[in-house]
């Protein structure tokens, strides 16, 4: 007994060392996963807080960029709405299959944003009082963010689609033809979508959409354009480079995407299994 | 006790304007798309030699898991600060030879040669544990390699302006 008191007072530093270097290992192996950093991450009260008042003083730079997004977004919607075919306002009856409301979308504000890691995460200022939970889509005007993996009571982190973790179910937008979107974390600019059949007929410049098989996103959300395809090793499927619609190093305000019947069906999918 | 205090204050000081200065303004640099300069170890450079080891590699730790939390990076920092801390004192005594046995150097008026080594050994080591657990992947080795190497130069390079700057201020 009196030995090993003596053997850890001898080696208390290097003990100490050994804890502590452990202890951030394990943090960075729960980070890997998904849906398991649950201490140490950016939507906390002073982490959220500072980034929030930080993003106050730098809203401002962005302020003309940001209304052109917003104007051209107006015109695109205003141009849908008013080239809408007239038929369904003249319908003879209303149908409650039509109105009801399938998705529900919030507004938030992007208070930090990172792109050159590996693993990139946004922090966004909706939380939980604002009916925000875990695995919730993130989009802007022009296409996909990213999904909600963590939530405080006022803040949110968003796992970006620059992160080497994150799966979208995507598909091409003319035909059905699915894959799953990755990145490699190689460029901001690109994300991979790996596994789509041979037989999908490919082109570059074709349109990648979200696929709407999962209960995050929606279908027909726009993601990017194919700008390279090759066969991967197993010579069964393309594996697609994607040029995102975003510009990922410059994002500002975010619509988070609730889809109202998710409960619905992840209850009936597990009846399944 | 005086003096004591003002360490203390010093230091404390230090440690907040770091992570605020670091997170909140050099992690937007991103030069070249993926370089930035990671300065809050300063903290651990100009850590007073005559310390406690064990409060030393607690405050590193505590310092890394800071920027972690801001970061969103799980613990790689918090690893990366931990281990230079430990192997501080090794260093130390590479670099600065045997004045550092008697332990009353100031960095301020140590020879710019001995003081660029001992701020390249351990920023390199720092970005190198960094960058391999960030990327976690023997694949990317270049890649790894790569970022490690000039996140350090440029991270070398500010701080030893910041050293020199703030040293003359104070005379």
């Amino acid at each position: 007994m009196q030995q090993i008191l003596n053997f850890l007072i001898k080696h208390k530093t290097f003990l100490l060392f050994l804890l502590l270097f452990s202890l951030s290992l394990f943090f960075t192996i729960q980070s890997h996963g998904y849906h398991k950093s649950k201490f140490i991450n950016s939507a906390n009260v002073i982490t959220g807080g500072i980034y929030e008042v930080a993003n106050n003083f730098g809203a401002y730079i962005d302020l003309k960029k940001e209304n052109e997004i917003l104007l051209e977004e107006n015109t695109r919607l205003k141009s849908i709405l008013y080239n809408a075919n007239q038929d369904s306002l003249k319908a003879p009856y209303l149908d409650a299959e039509l109105s009801r409301q399938r998705f529900k979308f919030t507004p938030a504000i992007v208070t930090k944003n990172s792109y050159s890691a590996s693993n990139n995460y946004l922090t966004i200022n909706k939380g939980i009082r604002d009916s925000i939970t875990q695995d919730l889509g993130v989009i802007t005007s022009k296409g996909i963010i990213g999904i909600i993996d963590n939530t405080s009571n006022n803040y949110a982190r968003v796992m970006s689609v620059l992160n080497t973790n994150i799966r979208v179910n995507a598909k091409l937008k003319k035909t059905d033809h699915i894959g799953s979107l990755e990145w490699n974390a190689d460029s901001p600019e690109f994300v991979q979508l790996m596994d789509m059949p041979i037989q999908a007929p490919v082109q570059i410049g074709d349109t990648i959409v979200t696929g709407g098989r999962s209960t995050i996103f929606p279908k027909g959300i726009g993601i990017g354009i194919v700008n390279s395809f090759h066969k991967d090793a197993t010579e069964n499927y393309y594996e697609i480079q994607v040029n995102l619609f975003n510009d990922m190093t410059n994002i500002g305000h975010v619509y988070i995407i609730k889809n109202l019947d998710s409960f619905e069906i992840s209850t009936l999918n597990e009846l399944d299994e | 006790m005086n003096l004591m205090n003002n360490v203390i204050s010093q230091n404390i000081i230090r440690f907040i304007v770091l992570v605020l200065v670091q997170t909140l303004v050099l992690n937007n640099v991103n030069f070249l798309g993926y370089l930035n300069p990671y300065i809050y170890v300063l903290f651990i450079i100009l850590f007073p030699i005559k310390n406690n080891r064990l409060l030393f590699l607690c405050l590193s730790f505590f310092l890394g898991l800071t920027i972690d939390l801001f970061l969103d990076s799980g613990g790689i920092h918090a690893a990366a600060c931990v281990s230079i801390a430990y192997i501080r004192p090794v260093i130390l005594k590479f670099s600065f030879g045997m004045i550092y046995e008697h332990q009353t150097i100031k960095f301020s008026s140590t020879e710019f040669g001995k003081r660029l080594s001992y701020f390249t050994i351990l920023i390199l080591v720092h970005h190198i544990i960094l960058f391999s657990l960030e990327i976690f992947n023997s694949s990317k080795i270049i890649l790894i390699v790569k970022k490690s190497l000039f996140s350090s130069i440029f991270t070398i390079v500010l701080c030893l302006l910041i050293t020199i700057l703030f040293s003359r201020k104070k005379r």
